[in-house]
């Protein structure tokens, strides 16, 4: 019997105003598995990513997560089965300093009852918030309001938010977005090994391919609401049609590898 | 819980402020004592309208709940002879949260001026229901007999008094126990962002339904004091729209700082009344708005901030 994926996408479409949005998408993910999604603006990947956790409810197609029927769920719903996600713009509380952001996030999502309660600055509590923040690399920014922090600091934030409740899989909308180039792969380097660490499943959209190259265990290209390519990073980036429709030559990783391939 | 209440300096100050109100009362004018009475039992409404604004709501509509506090003590005084101050609290409270449960609903759905305006409408047709109503007293409304505590009939009106900034003191503690609490940081978090708080597993509309039937319950006591203090209820002082009005100025004035913030802005607004009534009786209106003006100029926080700033320097310079 082969194992149950962690998630499982079976013929998901969505149309807005019968422009397809996604068309007859297919995709499975394994437990601990991290995807690298590209593709041009409006191919289709925030809408995947918003129909997975229930931001938008698919027109149709099903949506698995671990054997579980999650097809059109509620957001909040989908954070209590163990699917979460960032945004593209970090999803943060401004007007809170960065440990009160985590210790708000961590007290709503042990929610169980009583624990609403009780004082988020709980003891255990305290010390779930100390851990994160250490795995994210943000002690530093503890008393700092998330409106004055930089836009890396925030993302790590944003992102550490999303994982408090500690979900199977999580979803994360352009993590590198508006980051600063010499920010861009310390960012990555800790996000990528905090998440290891916790075993989730990632998919992540992003249109820096250096970044998709270094951490991704697999790419899946959208080109107009369809999937073109679901392949390791080394393959899918010279694929031609990914190439042409994703990457646009002059961006490409490595020009003598796509040139070499677009001329085979 | 228990830690909260033993650790919150706001808790601390606040019991020890209504304390000394509360004896200071005793040597107190009786237009003085009658000015803070009425202010302190605004105050509650005002709380928890302040609850409202801290999660990005502003409800022009509260004299709703308001009103039905005020009617409902009117009421089982004139129907049942209840005169004991608990029970009529008790009874109003419950009345309005009960309405502020079913409305929740439907308000729960709405943020900005449509939450502020459906308030205002639904505060209306009560108003309309009121003034045609005969039963009920019509425009001129009906008097409230002499309240009573638990079993004790007092001389004077500084029972009252007592009575009321015990309320207003409980009303102030179960408030700011609740913002210390989860559910209540989610006040912040939800004008914050609420997508995120429904991405962290809560639902926001229940989150605000709830702080929704906080306020109305606040209000509804709110109103019920004041006919108490008053000895009267009647349909343009209890639930017209200036009523509703008159709670969001004193909100505003406040400022959003301290559960304690919202008596001294009533309190604040008692007095800026009257001295602006006796100084222009044409034109006090237009003091009480120029106060306004120059608050949200100088002070967009409140008086709250300016007893915080002043707090800060002396904290500094000693």
């Amino acid at each position: 019997m082969t194992a149950v994926p962690a998630l499982r996408v079976t013929d998901l479409c969505k149309s807005f105003s019968g422009i397809m949005a996604a068309n007859n998408l297919n995709v499975e993910a394994a437990d601990g598995e991290i995807i690298g999604i590209i593709g041009a603006n409006g191919a289709g990947k925030t809408v995947f990513v918003n129909m997975i956790t229930g931001y938008l409810k698919p027109t149709s197609g099903k949506i698995e997560f671990q054997g579980k029927d999650i097809t059109g769920i509620e957001p909040r719903n989908a954070t209590h089965v163990g699917v979460c996600r960032s945004f593209q713009v970090s999803q943060v509380f401004m007007s809170m300093t960065v440990e009160e952001n985590l210790l708000t996030a961590l007290s709503i999502c042990k929610q169980a009852g009583r624990a609403m309660l009780q004082s988020p600055r709980a003891p255990d509590l305290l010390i779930e918030c100390e851990k994160l923040m250490e795995l994210y690399n943000i002690t530093g920014h503890r008393d700092q309001v998330a409106s004055t922090l930089s836009q890396g600091v925030r993302k790590l934030l944003d992102i550490a938010m999303a994982v408090v409740s500690n979900p199977k899989i999580l979803l994360l909308d352009e993590p590198t977005s508006g980051v600063s180039v010499e920010e861009k792969f310390g960012i990555m380097d800790i996000v990528i090994q905090a998440l290891r660490e916790q075993g989730a499943t990632v998919l992540f959209v992003e249109h820096d391919m250096e970044i998709v190259e270094r951490y991704v265990d697999r790419v899946l290209a959208f080109y107009q609401g369809e999937i073109i390519c679901d392949a390791p990073p080394a393959e899918a980036l010279i694929n031609p049609q990914v190439i042409e429709y994703v990457i646009g030559g002059e961006h490409a990783p490595n020009m003598n590898a796509s040139e070499d391939a677009i001329h085979a | 819980m228990n830690q909260i209440l033993k650790n919150d300096a706001t808790i601390r100050w606040a019991v020890l402020g209504f304390f000394v109100l509360a004896v200071a009362g005793y040597f107190m004018e009786a237009w003085v004592q009658n000015n803070i009475m009425f202010g302190l039992a605004r105050g509650l409404a005002v709380l928890g309208l302040m609850v409202l604004w801290r999660t990005g709501l502003i409800s022009f509509g509260h004299a709703l709940y308001f009103g039905i506090g005020a009617y409902v003590v009117g009421l089982v005084d004139r129907n049942f002879g209840i005169s004991d101050i608990f029970l009529r609290l008790f009874l109003a409270v419950g009345a309005s949260a009960f309405v502020g449960f079913f409305l929740g609903f439907i308000l729960r759905k709405y943020r900005g001026i449509f939450f502020a305006m459906l308030n205002l409408a639904f505060s209306m047709v009560l108003y309309g229901i009121l003034v045609k109503v005969e039963s009920l007293g019509s425009t001129d409304g009906f008097s409230v007999s002499q309240t009573t505590i638990l079993g004790w009939t007092p001389e004077n009106k500084y029972a009252l008094f007592a009575a009321i900034v015990f309320v207003c003191a409980v009303g102030a503690i179960l408030v700011q126990c609740y913002l210390k609490t989860a559910l209540g940081t989610l006040t912040t978090a939800i004008r914050d962002n609420e997508l995120r708080v429904e991405y962290l597993g809560f639902s926001v509309a229940r989150a605000i339904h709830l702080k929704y039937i906080m306020s109305a319950g606040l209000a509804g006591a709110s109103g019920a004091l004041l006919a108490m203090a008053l000895g009267q209820v009647d349909p343009d002082s209890m639930v017209n729209w200036p009523v509703s009005g008159e709670l969001v100025f004193i909100t505003v004035m406040a400022g959003p700082g301290s559960v304690i913030a919202p008596f001294l802005g009533g309190v604040a607004f008692e007095f800026l009344r009257t001295y602006a009534f006796e100084l222009a009786p044409e034109a006090w209106q237009l003091i009480v708005g120029a106060t306004l003006l120059g608050i949200i100029f100088f002070l967009p926080m409140g008086l709250w901030s300016l007893l915080e700033r002043i707090w800060k320097r002396r904290g500094v310079s000693s």
